[in-house]
């Protein structure tokens, strides 16, 4: 790989942004720990009945991942903000959308991939039946990228902003609420016996067509925001 | 050039905008009031009670036109994003800026005439039916854009950031929408369409119909209202406000 | 459209750019033109929209009117092919990386001058031996160095440079005069903002200076 060339860019990047993961990893635990308390209150507040749980349990978790997710989104430009090196990737001569695309990558591999790790605990936590814990993964490896790259946008658009948490929900919210429906449902649907695969297929139409978009949207936000 | 082309450049210029929509608002408020107040008469005193729903189904009249506006203020909002994005139109900005608290406003009125009309109908105050739930969805929509405004400091940076946040949402609503409909349906189908035979009888729909006009008109007033205060605020540095002002200004003499 | 020829065209032109924020302009109209070969102050006080222009004149921000021309071209983000390297009050330094890793970073990002390596480097900003040390162990004007070696590691031939002489002791100053001359020398260019506490020294330097808008 040319040093400045494209590719060299991104791996520089992502090495750049793992080894950063990798210094501060106690910080990388946070979600996991928030998602397994978010899972762990359920039972105080609706009572141990394992007939109960299991009801709610592929929701729970749908929600509590999602949660997670986006508690760790404000980070995702923030220290670059900071420090300055969002404007070098900005100057830098290649396409921002590449780059950006890294970024998400990055997100996605240190948030979602160790939710997802956690997901069968939780799963027990909840007494979710052994033929669902599946279904529940493989919609879950659909929809945590989908919220990843949906989330770097409506980012991408509040980075400028000190305190933007509550705006970032606002922003996030209704543009995921497919995402819960459709992944949830497709669980719901296996818990009961029906077919679970069109909502599972839906949501990966929609992953293909948010992972050429949403790094070209984010980068206009981007654009917009640093204006 | 075109006259209408000439005509749509010029609008653009806010001076001749503020001039354009101080000439037309009286007008348009005159209008929206007759036609709302025909609309309601009609659809108050003259229509029919339903033979199933009793006078209950009245609500309709505020319901239906409040949420066909809900949307046709968002494609007006995101139509202009998109011009103020592409084409840097300042006007549009405004405009698409101006359109979402009316929009916001009513679609806060469709969920809350659904949710009366609900209590009768369904005994419950609010289900969670697809349509219901999508408006619910729109609302936010229009929350986040309202907040994104009104969140970053500089004006113009912020429409811009607000109205691309509409456009992300009208790649979305679509989706929205068919994902919850698969999710749940207990609302009743649509009855009223434009091109196929209507559903409803004819005394009930003049009155639908005159306020859906009635609430058009009303919009674009409030529309032209709001977008000349917020380009007096925008340009508050420029000769015209200055001219204007000092026009204005009360003799102390 | 431009008809300058690229050969003679200067390496970085203004056409009457001016920038406005909430309609307040913040500098300008400007006209300048700068060589190869040239280092221009800008000077001007707190305010007076220096750094604002330097991040019109890198791209970062568009102009309200007029406009740029990089080697007789029109400036768009997309076309800046490894021409222009801007150094702002922001360093673009990660605390968490040494400072060997945060330089490799900006080579991939940026690219790589002919004849140097980032050791190299580290020891023409007086850094020999620090390259190991996570940069949150350095001082501000250590940092600031490590900032100015990787103006030498990526085939910039325009910097931009914000303050480039803030948080430097007299050495430190002497070295950012030292990196001018070598660059402008080796046929490269460059404007840096001043609010006129120190001062590019070599030569008699051109001067922009920039008033506060009304």
């Amino acid at each position: 790989m040319k040093p400045g060339s494209t590719s060299a860019a991104c791996a520089a990047l992502l090495r750049r942004d793992l080894t950063l993961i990798w210094r501060r990893r106690g910080d990388a635990l946070n979600p996991m720990l928030f998602a397994i308390i978010v899972v762990a209150l359920f039972p105080f507040a609706l009572g141990p009945e394992p007939a109960t749980l299991q009801r709610i349990a592929a929701g729970t978790i749908f929600v509590a991942l999602l949660l997670a997710m986006l508690l760790s989104l404000d980070t995702l430009f923030r220290s670059d903000l900071e420090d300055g090196s969002l404007e070098q990737l900005v100057l830098s001569p290649h396409p921002l959308a590449l780059l950006l695309a890294c970024k998400i990558a990055i997100h996605w591999l240190t948030t979602a991939l160790p939710l997802i790790v956690i997901v069968p605990l939780l799963a027990q936590l909840l007494h979710l039946p052994d033929r669902v814990l599946p279904v529940l993964l493989v919609a879950l490896a659909l929809a945590t990228p989908l919220l990843s790259l949906i989330g770097a946008v409506c980012v991408a658009l509040t980075v400028g902003m000190r305190r933007s948490g509550m705006l970032l929900t606002l922003l996030v919210l209704p543009l995921i609420v497919p995402v819960l429906i459709f992944g949830a449902g497709a669980c719901n649907a296996a818990q009961t016996g029906l077919a679970f695969a069109a909502p599972l297929l839906w949501l990966g139409a929609w992953l293909t067509l948010a992972l050429v978009l949403a790094p070209l949207a984010a980068a206009a936000a981007l654009k917009i925001s640093l204006t | 050039m075109n006259p209408l082309i000439l005509w749509f450049h010029k609008l653009g210029s806010p001076p001749y905008f503020y001039r354009f929509a101080g000439r037309w608002l009286p007008w348009l408020y005159t209008l929206a009031l007759i036609a709302g107040v025909i609309g309601l008469y009609g659809g108050l005193v003259i229509a029919p009670a339903d033979y199933q729903q009793g006078d209950s189904f009245r609500i309709i009249y505020v319901h239906v036109p409040c949420a066909w506006m809900s949307l046709f203020v968002y494609a007006f909002m995101a139509a202009n994003g998109f011009i103020a994005l592409v084409w840097r139109i300042k006007l549009s900005e405004t405009l698409a800026m101006a359109s979402a608290p009316i929009g916001a406003a009513f679609t806060f009125i469709t969920l809350v005439s659904g949710s009366l009309w609900g209590k009768p109908m369904w005994g419950t105050w609010w289900t969670w039916d697809a349509r219901l739930t999508s408006e619910l969805v729109l609302l936010f929509l229009y929350f986040g854009v309202i907040g994104l405004y009104h969140a970053i400091e500089d004006t113009r940076q912020a429409a811009r950031a607000a109205a691309f946040l509409a456009l992300v949402g009208v790649v979305n609503l679509p989706i929205v929408h068919y994902s919850v409909v698969w999710w749940n349906t207990l609302h009743q189908g649509s009855t009223v369409s434009l091109m196929g035979q209507s559903k409803i009888s004819a005394s009930m729909l003049w009155p639908l119909l005159t306020l859906t006009f009635a609430t058009h008109v009303y919009f674009f007033a409030s529309l032209l209202a709001r977008s000349r205060v917020a380009l007096l605020e925008l340009e508050s540095g420029k000769e015209w406000v200055r001219a204007l002002a000092s026009a204005t200004e009360p003799n102390h003499a | 459209m431009s008809t300058v020829d690229p050969v003679i065209a200067p390496l970085l032109q203004a056409r009457s750019l001016a920038y406005a924020r909430n309609e307040e302009p913040i500098f300008g109209p400007l006209d300048f033109a700068l060589a190869a070969g040239e280092v221009v102050l800008i000077e001007g006080d707190n305010g007076s929209g220096k750094t604002t222009l330097l991040k019109v004149l890198s791209g970062l921000l568009e102009p309200t009117s007029g406009e740029v021309l990089l080697h007789g071209e029109a400036l768009t983000l997309a076309k800046l092919s490894h021409q222009v390297a801007l150094l702002g009050h922001l360093l673009g330094l990660k605390l968490e990386l040494t400072a060997l890793e945060n330089l490799r970073f900006a080579i991939g990002l940026g690219g790589l001058r002919r004849g140097i390596t980032p050791q190299l480097a580290l020891a023409s900003v007086g850094l020999d031996g620090y390259g190991d040390q996570p940069l949150r162990s350095l001082s501000v004007g250590q940092k600031k160095r490590v900032a100015l070696a990787r103006l030498l590691l990526v085939p910039a031939a325009l910097w931009l440079l914000d303050e480039p002489y803030a948080n430097l002791d007299r050495d430190g100053i002497e070295l950012v005069n030292r990196l001018l001359d070598h660059h402008a020398r080796g046929g490269g260019a460059a404007l840096i903002t001043s609010h006129g506490a120190y001062a590019y020294t070599s030569g008699t330097p051109r001067r922009i200076a920039l008033q506060a808008a009304a």
